[in-house]
């Protein structure tokens, strides 16, 4: 911390300042061409922005190691990407790299637990894994008769809301409606087709 | 001078299909003016400004299919505001009224509406084939317009459009009637499509070639599909997901074996990557595969399926594949002629890019026919360049964007001249360029000395004075399109030969050093281009101070004079 303090004549407090914009933008806004005075459009990374290293590192700033990347996202327009590409990509993006976590109660449990549905490749590991997690056995899966014979029954919550039970419809149209999940225990789940 | 009759000169010009072969012999003289005119049939118009609707009635009454472009190439990077214009409404209109026998529209960054679609549908009896290519404006209801009434239609071709879905049933609207389609794209949209209606289409029109789905179709249905339908060339597939142990992917890998007519497959919206052996027996005919929308395959699947591919002529991939990945292209896609490497990591700033200098280089030493570039990389050098130069001299497209866009050799630290001169001097017939790292005026001389062919060029954050863009106006005798962003080129070049304008189709300068009284200038001097300054939410001043930079600017030559739909942040000076 010593080192910290003693740079804080180079605290650059705008970093920490409430503003509109993105983190990192300084006074020169990159938004806009800089042309005006430099030839290139960004400004030297290892003039300005002492501060920000500041707090970071507690020692004399080498902006040779020290140089990030330009941040790209804040040159309008850079890459130049097609917008319709950007969205779509984005969007899969985030939903691979965050995974589909939906909630999972069990009936009389106190809390409850998240998985990923996204690393199961169907219904058998995804029963497998809620049974380890719980420590319980569901059975196997019928479509007349829904999971006969065991104590708990897994159901889901779907988009619109109903309560369904798991194993009806195909694994990715099950994926993508899947709200949240539920474990009932057999006599509650009677309804649903269990035989108990 | 030789007596041919009209009827032979029209036979003769039949066997003319470019346009600017057409566009010669018109200039030959009045009487071949006149038989080309007559016998026009195919019209492409680079900027719909450029002229109007009336015009083209006028010189080619007998137009069937119709190419029109309407935004600035950059406005696909949001730098063109969204009302800026081109609508394609007023063409449709003045073709109906006229009675033109339209059978083909194709679109590109033209703002097309509902209402558009609707009086197309409804004027052109024969209409046969829309391509749409980065429009926006219509919803599915324009489509279902389309589908209804086009009764002969062969081709739906829509792409990157931004559409918007109005929850309807636009693929039911085709009538059981109609067994014409031979092309069917309509993977952009984003909504659900009645999947049955779908299949019954697919069924009912033997001589569908290309199928391209959204991601809203499934993968069982994708099987029922392609049992319809084994005699498809170009398949999309929509969702590729599924439980690889259920029966449905089992019967998804006996229809696509049947498939043996598939030579160019994209799509890949949604995927398990353990679905992706299904296709593996068309791989080894494929000669064009686009990748580039399936962020979920990663490197080690990529390589495992482009292993198979090895008659591939065309790639569309993203930089997830990583400079290995690149090399095992390099060594089995021996045919390649296209490349493009899309950034898959847009938002993070630091960027995951996963492609360098070595993963180009290795593909230029493996695939010698390659003539069609656009590579998006971490980092380039002068040293690479030099050697893609020289291992590929038939590039014809050669567009390289580092994601730091003024980064210099990654190894010398010095800027990337050098490199991007070895390319245009040993590239021959090099028509496109896009360049990007840092650079200086070297590199415009390189550009102004050797890039003979060069037609379109793209610059941005590059050189240091007006010198840079002089060498590239005084040098490239063909160039058409000039696009510059954020470079330090400002009335010195703009005006040193505004003759040149004329020759070209049109010049676009933003946040580069010009100025109105420059602009205005030129506006003065040359009536038959149109300049047009772009403002936007910057103060909107009456009189704009003669000194003040111009941010946007777009100027085109024109035979018909300011266009009257601009907008107003938008003045024509």
């Amino acid at each position: 911390m010593e080192g910290v303090m003693s740079h804080a004549s180079d605290l650059n407090l705008k970093a920490t300042e409430l503003r509109l914009g993105l983190p990192g933008t300084d006074e020169h806004d990159e938004f806009v061409s800089v042309a005006k005075n430099n030839k290139r459009a960004l400004p030297d990374q290892s003039a300005t922005d002492s501060g920000r290293k500041g707090i970071s590192s507690g020692k004399s700033i080498d902006h040779e190691h020290e140089h990030e990347p330009a941040p790209k996202a804040q040159i309008v327009g850079w890459p130049p990407v097609r917008s319709y590409r950007k969205n779509n990509l984005q969007a899969k993006k985030t939903e691979a790299e965050t995974g589909m976590y939906v909630k999972v109660s069990m009936d009389g449990a106190p809390y409850l637990r998240k998985i990923d549905l996204s690393v199961y490749n169907g219904y058998a590991e995804l029963l497998k894994a809620l049974e380890s997690m719980f420590k319980l056995t569901i059975g196997d899966y019928s479509e007349r008769e829904g999971y006969k014979g065991s104590e708990y029954a897994p159901a889901y919550e779907d988009k619109d809301g109903d309560l369904m039970l798991v194993g009806d419809v195909p694994w990715d149209m099950f994926m993508s409606s899947c709200k949240r999940l539920r474990i009932m225990k057999g006599s509650d789940a009677s309804g649903l087709g269990c035989g108990v | 001078m030789n007596y041919f009759p009209e009827e032979v000169l029209e036979h003769v010009f039949d066997f003319l299909t470019s346009h600017r072969d057409r566009n010669a012999v018109s200039l030959v003289c009045k009487s071949w003016y006149s038989v080309e005119r007559f016998s026009r049939e195919k019209v492409f118009i680079g900027n719909c400004y450029a002229v109007n609707p009336e015009r083209l009635i006028a010189r080619f009454p007998r137009v069937r299919s119709l190419t029109l472009k309407g935004k600035p190439h950059f406005a696909d990077f949001n730098l063109v505001p969204h009302d800026w214009g081109g609508y394609v409404y007023p063409w449709i209109e003045a073709m109906a009224k006229s009675g033109i026998n339209l059978e083909e529209l194709r679109l590109k960054r033209m703002v097309v509406s509902d209402e558009s679609l609707e009086l197309l549908a409804k004027s052109f009896p024969n209409f046969k084939s829309l391509v749409l290519v980065s429009c926006e404006g219509f919803t599915t209801d324009g489509l279902a317009a389309i589908a209804s009434n086009c009764r002969f239609l062969r081709e739906l071709d829509l792409q990157e459009n931004e559409v918007d879905d109005r929850k309807g049933q636009w693929l039911s609207c085709f009538p059981d009637t109609c067994t014409s389609l031979v092309s069917l794209n309509f993977a952009c949209l984003k909504g659900e499509v009645n999947v049955a209606a779908l299949e019954r289409l697919v069924a009912r029109c033997r001589n569908l070639r290309s199928l391209r789905l959204n991601h809203a179709v499934p993968l069982d249905a994708l099987q029922k599909i392609l049992v319809q339908a084994p005699q498809l060339n170009d398949l999309g597939t929509g969702s590729f997901l599924h439980d690889p142990d259920s029966e449905a992917y089992c019967k998804l890998k006996n229809a696509i074996k049947k498939c043996k007519s598939i030579r160019s497959l994209s799509g890949f919206l949604d995927v398990n990557t353990r679905c992706l052996p299904a296709v593996y027996p068309i791989c080894t005919n494929l000669t064009s595969l686009n990748l580039s929308y399936a962020p979920g395959i990663y490197s080690s699947e990529l390589i495992k399926l482009i292993c198979h591919c090895k008659k591939l002529e065309r790639l569309w991939i993203l930089d997830t594949i990583g400079d290995k990945g690149l090399g095992v292209v390099a060594s089995t896609c021996k045919e390649l002629q296209e490349l493009r490497v899309f950034p898959s990591d847009l938002y993070d700033g630091v960027g995951n890019a996963a492609v360098t200098e070595e993963g180009l280089v290795a593909i230029s030493a493996g695939c010698p026919k390659l003539n069609s570039l656009l590579y998006f990389c971490q980092q380039m050098t002068n040293a690479a360049l030099i050697t893609v130069a020289k291992n590929c001299p038939n590039f014809i497209r050669f567009r390289l964007c580092t994601l730091d866009p003024t980064i210099p050799d990654a190894v010398t630290n010095q800027p990337l001249d050098e490199g991007f001169g070895a390319i245009v001097q040993s590239c021959k017939g090099l028509k496109r360029l896009s360049v990007s790292g840092l650079l200086t005026d070297q590199v415009f001389l390189y550009i102004g000395m050797y890039a003979e062919q060069l037609e379109m060029l793209s610059i941005a954050f590059a050189g240091d004075s007006d010198k840079g863009m002089l060498y590239v106006l005084n040098g490239c005798k063909k160039l058409k399109k000039l696009e510059i962003r954020d470079s330090p080129f400002g009335n010195v070049a703009l005006l040193a030969d505004v003759g040149k304008y004329e020759t070209m189709r049109s010049l676009w300068m933003s946040s580069c050093e010009v100025t109105y009284g420059a602009c205005k200038t030129l506006a003065e001097k040359m009536p038959r281009l149109n300049v047009e300054i772009i403002n936007e939410g910057e103060q909107i001043e009456a009189s704009p101070d003669d000194r003040h930079r111009v941010e946007k600017m777009y100027l085109y030559r024109t035979l018909v004079g300011p266009r009257r739909d601009a907008p107003e942040f938008v003045w024509t000076l």
